[in-house]
Order: C-alpha cells, then structure tokens, then sequence
C-alpha cells in the first residue's frame, strides 16, 4: 500500500520571457514564488497594471488571455487578501498566474477592463465576494448576489447562516444612456425577459431597450441560481465536493467531476489506474456529445425547429442509460471519486458503448441534413451575434464559441491530460464566428468524440481496479472494511476527517463542454478545501452578451442564447 | 452546394511542442460568415430534410419499439441496478434493524439529511442501535455516500423513485418505512456496495443485503406465524 508522497518541490518554474519582463520593473515588485504547478507571480498593487500590459504587449510573452479573477481570504497574515489572476497565452500555450497581495485597509486595484474585457464581470464577482474595488471599472456593482445585500460572502469573518431579504424598491433597475430617438413616431420600449421566461435557457433576466424590433441597448442580470458553491465547498470534505460539483454544468455533469477530482488527485499526487482514466475519457467524451445534443436540440427550438430537437435527444437518453448504469443517476452523476470511480465498471460497459457509437452517427447526420443547407436556419443564424476571434480572445472565451470564430484552442490538444495525447483527433475550427458556426462546430465536434471513443474502445478495457488503493485516499473495498479491522480504521478515519490533502495550490483545467473548466484549489492540510474557485467557461461567455445582441433583432437574440451554450447552474456556481 | 470544409489544426496524435506556436497568428480579426450557394437560396435542400423526417415517420410507424416516448406511469423505464433511489435500511435475520448506530453515513451526508438518534441495544454484542434514523427526502440528492459510508451493510438503495409528498413533514421517513421495502422483488434493488466476483467467491461474506429476497421470505413466515398464533 502506498502512502502519500510528501510534497515535491518543483524546478523552477520561471522563463527567461517572464525573467526578462520582471527586470524592466523595481526591485521588490515583482517576486516569483517557486515550487507551484506554473510560473507565479507575486505582484504589488502599484505597479500591476503596468506589469499587466507589459506581459499582454510584449511579444515575448503575449498574454492574450485573461482567464480567471478570483480572490482568496488569509485573515491570519498582514496582507490579508490576494486577488489571483490566471493569464494564459495562447500563442505560446504558456499560463502565468498573477498574485496581488493587499491589506485589509486598502483593497482597491486598478480595473483592467482596459486590457482585457473579458475581466468585466471577474472583477464584479470579485468585488461582490470579497468587496475588492476596482478603480475604474465602467460598472462595479454585485453580480451574483441581490442589491440588499450585506457584507462580502466568501471572506473568512462572513456568517454563512445571514439572510438578506431583497425588496422592490432596491431592485437593479438599469440607466441606459441613449441618444434620443430620431423617429418621433414610434416610442422607445424597455422589456424585460426573464428571469423565468422559457427562452432565456435558465434563470436569466435580460433587460432590453427596442425600438420597433431592434435592440438598441441591453444589460443582463444573474444570480438567480447562485448556490454559493465555493462557499459550500470550503465547509465540506473534500470528497463531498463532487456532488456539488454535479450541479455546475448539469447538461455534463460528468466533466465536472473529472475536472474536479483531477484537481484533488493531482494535489496528492496519486496515480489513477488506468481503468479508471479510460473510463473517464470515454465517459467524459460521452457526456461532451449529449451537452451538445441539448445545445444544439435547444438553439434550433429558439429558432422554431422542433424536429431536430426530438432527433437529438434520442442519442442524449441512450447516453443518461449508460451513465446510469454505471453510477446509478442519470443527470447528477458523482461518478467519480478522487482517485478513481464510484464502482467497477459494469459487465455490459463495452457493448453498451460500441451500440452507441454505432447509433449516434445516424442521428447527426439527419439533423445536420435538415438543417445545414436550410435556407430558413441560415436566414435566421448566418451572421447573426458574430464576434471575431480577436474580441473572442480578449472576452476570455474557451471552447466551441471560441473554435466557431477561428482560434482552435482546445485543452485536450494544447494540454493533453489523461490519455489524450495518444489519440488520434482533430480540433475542427471555424471562421464565421456566429450562430449558424457556432451550431456546426458543435455537430462536428460530436463526430470528434465519437472517433476518440472508437479508439479508446478498440484499445479493450484495461484490467484492474477502478479506484486507487490507497487507504488516505480511497475507501478500501468493502470486504476488507468488515473482515480487517485495519481497514475499518482507515474507513472510519477517511470518513470522519476526510482526505487530508497537502498544503498548497494548484490549478488544473480541463475541456469542458462550453470551453476551459478550471479549478483553483489551496488547501491548508486540513480535510477541507481552504478555497475551491471554479473558472466557469460560461461566465465570459454571457459577459458579452449584451454586446453581441445590441443592433440586432429581439428574435435573434433568443437564438443567441441558444447557440452560446449557456447553463446557469455553471454560470452563477 | 459550396459548404466550405471545416480546416482543423493539422495533427498527429502527439502533443503540441512546447515551441512550436499551437494556433495561426493573428486571429481572424472579421468574422467570415458561411456562404450560402446557389441551391440553397432557392430552397432545395429542403427535400432532402423532408425525405428525414419522412423516413422517422415512417419507421416510427411501423416499428414503435423504436420511439424513445413511454407511457409513465403505465410503462416505466428500465434502470440498471444501481440505480439510487429511495433508501433501504436492512434487517438481521429476526426482523431488527441491521444499523448499530455509527453516525458515519449521518457524517458522510453532503446534503445534511439523515438524523439519528441512538439507544442501547438489549444485546450486549451489539451495544447500539437507531432509536430513531430519519432521512429528509427533499434534501437527499441520492449521491449514494451513506451507502458508501456504511460499514455494516445497514442501508443501501433501491430502485423505486417515486416519492411524492403533500407535506414537508411527510417527506421526512423514518426508520419503519426505511426498513419497509417496496417490493421484496430483487431487480427493484437499488444501489449497493459493489464486490468484485472473486472476492464474494473466496469469502463467505455477509452478503444479506443481496439476500433481501430470502430476508423478506422469512419476514413474510414470521408475520403468518404472528398471526396465526394471534388469531
């Protein structure tokens, strides 16, 4: 039996690029940490935003991509917060990760919306978790929590068990800044859509301003399904995450948890037997298929075409089957567990998936026949909510938006995790950068999946265990639970104090359906997360979204929605 | 019919050198929207979509066995057998509860809904047991973990799912609807803790959770044998 490796110490993780940046700086300002899973540096608020720009300008280093905001909590140490920012570059497929220590005094960072606009909403949420200001930012206010609200939830000092009741009268009611109407016959008109109307896909309010059927000017409102996941996370073990992390992406829920556990699992350093990694790949790829099914079975509801969505939910229930014959659910899997599975595969895991493999290209290729070449969807899609890949950088989106507007960046290409560099796959871009591409790459992506599933199950299930054995890590089997009383200890230990996972922090990503699934994770070597950030691929995404629908049409923005994929439950956490 | 092929990122299976640049610099700055052609703009394409719906008509018609649609409640889905449903908890073979009272599925609840209280068992070898063991249903979210968690065998899944409630006190069930399945019907069983096949052939185990069928036989003689001495 194993144990747990002490922690390792890496090389340095630093490059003579970042080395030749951090020069050009005072002394002091700058400090690399070392020993960290990527290159970390510790920044002073003075001179960040110079930093910022540098490493986005510089073509040394290119950092075109902001990816994730986040703050952490340290009420122990003098500077008691860090505003963590995760730049990534996707010309040299280098991450950098950008530490801002502040006291408690004084929590104000210069906004760099300037830089990259995608950081809108992550310095919102920042500002509404951890009450940082943002000096500069175009809008600050809360995003995930109500007006009403008091104080800022994921510090440390925040009661958890506080109830704030929102009333009308502090309700977000937005201030557009419009020009007057030319036309003086026809009146302005302010709607409100949502939150609970069926065509916002969740719990959206998307406020719009029209004049006749265009759009003139909107805003978005979210929160309506926040669940405070991280908050959850940092009071439960680190096995009772899974469930929670279930709920994120809910059309998928089986990538969350492999990103999640991959998360853990690579913070202890343990090795996932390989039955276990193949299962998940399989699994994973499977779970990618029925989100675009849903995605796109929904877009083409919004845009009136309900056929293709009874087509594409056949597939979707054979796949809710098989996932159901492995863990027991269908929708809200937790079929992992941190270094492995929840149970042994089940006998007919193979046939199972060889059958579908076989069915589901018949599917896609009747709608891709109903609807490709169809004059009415290319009428309603082509060139509608089209966003170039430039602006789709600098928004922060992963993923198949990203790959429909012509910047191939997937995560199992750029950095293979599990098996997926020794298979054969093609990332499919595209270049319209709109509805109709963003339908496609989707469809094209499916027939991806299936071809990696194909080899994964021609290389034949490998034999072993499903779960690690590992008794800090993993429950021991069930017999040796009842009959060694060793083992009843590790059971009972594991289950009272749960994992103890070594102090420190990672960031590990995965391809999620909707793009890049991150999880920032730091643990103080205690049986819980110390904080448990998730980078949503979603929450870019719909921050540009009142950007895209402006000076269309209100039915075109319905399609929008559709076609960007958005789940609420990953959205708001 | 000019639908420009997707281009993807030339590959071989490997991964990208850490070197070599992963995408085509700069990115497309105007999005180049699909061209529709000639064909399309006049609207053929439509017949071959037709010819699809055509033929799902068709084979829906004459086939139904096909069509995903069932008739719940009349019809119901096949699940596997692990599937998490509403709770079991098991018995010894003289009808008591299996439970002695842990705490551990209690502690390994993520959702915070089992409640136990515990009392002292009249046997001394068995010391504790569950004078009361609740379980919310509207906060389980059937994760399966108090079955996990379980060192004794003392409460696994089963296959039902239908519960409905017309109060919140309802939907807390407690320890005698827990220890009364369903059906004593083994393919309604549910969730349970998984033994590879070797393990259970080495060892003689308890296994009464995948006995529930004898278990249920006895409970069902011993209920006659009540009666009958009763009456």
């Amino acid at each position: 039996m194993s144990t747990l490796a002490p922690p390792q110490l890496k090389p340095s993780t630093t490059t003579p690029e970042l080395d030749a940046i951090r020069a050009k700086f005072p002394a002091g300002s700058v400090l690399p940490q070392e020993g960290l899973d990527q290159p970390v540096w510790i920044v002073s608020k003075d001179v960040l935003f110079d930093v910022a720009r540098e490493l986005k300008e510089n073509p040394q280093t290119q950092f075109d991509m902001m990816l994730d905001l986040c703050g952490v909590d340290f009420p122990d140490r003098e500077e008691r917060f860090e505003a963590v920012y995760h730049l990534y570059s996707l010309q040299r497929g280098a991450r950098l990760r950008l530490k801002v220590p502040m006291r408690e005094d004084d929590v104000v960072l210069p906004s760099m919306v300037r830089l990259w606009k995608g950081l809108d909403w992550f310095e919102r949420e920042a500002y509404d978790m951890f009450g940082f200001g943002f000096e500069g930012h175009p809008n600050l206010r809360r995003i995930l929590t109500h007006e009403a609200f008091q104080g800022h939830p994921l510090r440390k000092d925040y009661d958890a068990a506080k109830r704030w009741i929102l009333t009308e009268d502090k309700i977000y009611k937005p201030k557009f800044d419009l020009p007057e109407s030319s036309d003086e016959m026809f009146e302005r008109m302010t709607i409100n859509i949502g939150p609970s109307h069926p065509a916002m896909h969740g719990t959206f309010r998307l406020m719009a301003v029209l004049d006749g059927e265009t759009i003139v000017a909107s805003d978005v409102e979210i929160g309506y399904l926040h669940r405070c996941f991280e908050k959850m996370s940092e009071t439960h073990t680190w096995q009772h995450v899974i469930p929670y992390t279930d709920r994120l992406n809910y059309c998928s829920a089986f990538i969350n948890n492999v990103g999640y556990c991959k998360t853990v699992e690579k913070m202890l350093k343990v090795e996932v037997p390989p039955k276990a990694v193949w299962a998940r790949m399989i699994l994973s790829e499977f779970s990618r298929i029925m989100d675009h099914c849903v995605c796109n079975g929904t877009t083409l509801v919004d845009a009136g075409g309900l056929t293709s969505f009874w087509y594409l939910f056949q597939p979707r229930e054979e796949i809710y089957g098989l996932l159901e014959s492995v863990c027991g659910a269908r929708l809200t899997v937790s079929a992992c567990r941190i270094g492995g599975l929840i149970q042994d595969l089940p006998p007919d895991f193979e046939t199972r998936c060889r059958r579908l493999v076989a069915m589901i290209p018949q599917y896609v290729t009747d709608v891709e026949t109903l609807v490709n070449k169809n004059r009415i969807w290319i009428d309603r899609s082509v060139g509608v909510a089209a966003i170039s890949g430039e602006d789709a950088v600098n928004w922060g989106w992963t993923g198949p938006c990203l790959r429909a507007s012509g910047v191939g960046y997937d995560v199992r290409r750029a950095h293979p995790y599990d098996l997926y560099d020794t298979l054969d796959f093609e990332v499919p871009v595209l270049y319209g950068g709109d509805v109709y591409d963003r339908f496609r790459i989707r469809m094209l992506e499916i027939r991806e999946s299936l071809k990696m599933i194909k080899q994964l199950l021609d290389r034949g299930m490998p034999s072993g265990p499903w779960i690690v054995d590992d008794p800090h890590v993993a429950l021991p089997p069930k017999e040796a639970c009842y009959n060694q009383m060793e083992s009843m200890i590790y059971h009972f230990k594991l289950i009272m104090d749960g994992i103890v996972v070594p102090e420190g922090e990672i960031y590990n990503m995965v391809e999620g359906a909707n793009g890049e699934l991150g999880f920032y994770t730091i643990s103080d070597g205690t049986g819980k997360p110390y904080r448990n950030h998730c980078r949503a691929p979603c929450f870019p995404i719909f921050s540009t979204f009142p950007d895209l629908i402006n000076g269309g049409s209100l039915s075109d923005a319905i399609v929008s929605l559709g076609g960007l994929n958005i789940v609420a439950g990953e959205l708001e956490r | 019919m000019s639908q420009p092929m997707a281009e993807t990122i030339p590959t071989s299976g490997g991964p990208a050198s850490p070197g070599r640049p992963l995408l085509r610099s700069p990115y497309p700055s105007e999005p180049k929207p699909y061209k529709p052609g000639f064909a399309e703009r006049l609207y053929l394409p439509l017949f071959s979509g037709l010819m699809v719906t055509l033929r799902h008509f068709l084979q829906n018609l004459f086939k139904p066995g096909r069509m995903y649609t069932i008739q719940y409640p009349e019809e119901r889905r096949n699940y596997s057998h692990r599937f998490r449903g509403h709770h079991i908890l098991t018995t010894r073979p003289d009808g008591s509860v299996r439970c002695v009272a842990c705490f551990l599925c209690a502690q390994n609840c993520p959702a915070e809904c089992i409640h136990i209280e515990a009392g002292e068992h009249p046997d001394v070898n068995i010391e504790k047991y569950p004078t009361v063991y609740e379980i919310d249903m509207l906060r389980c979210i059937f994760c399966g973990f108090c079955v996990d968690a379980c060192p004794e065998e003392a409460i696994i899944m089963s296959n039902n799912y239908d519960m409905a409630y017309f109060t919140r006190e309802q939907s807390i069930v407690g320890k005698s609807d827990l220890m009364k399945p369903f059906t004593f019907d083994e393919n309604r069983l549910g969730y349970r803790p998984s033994f590879p096949e070797e393990d259970v052939q080495r060892s003689k185990m308890r296994r009464d959770a995948f006995n529930l069928v004898d278990a249920a036989r006895q409970a069902q003689e011993r209920e006659a044998a009540k009666a009958a001495h009763s009456s």
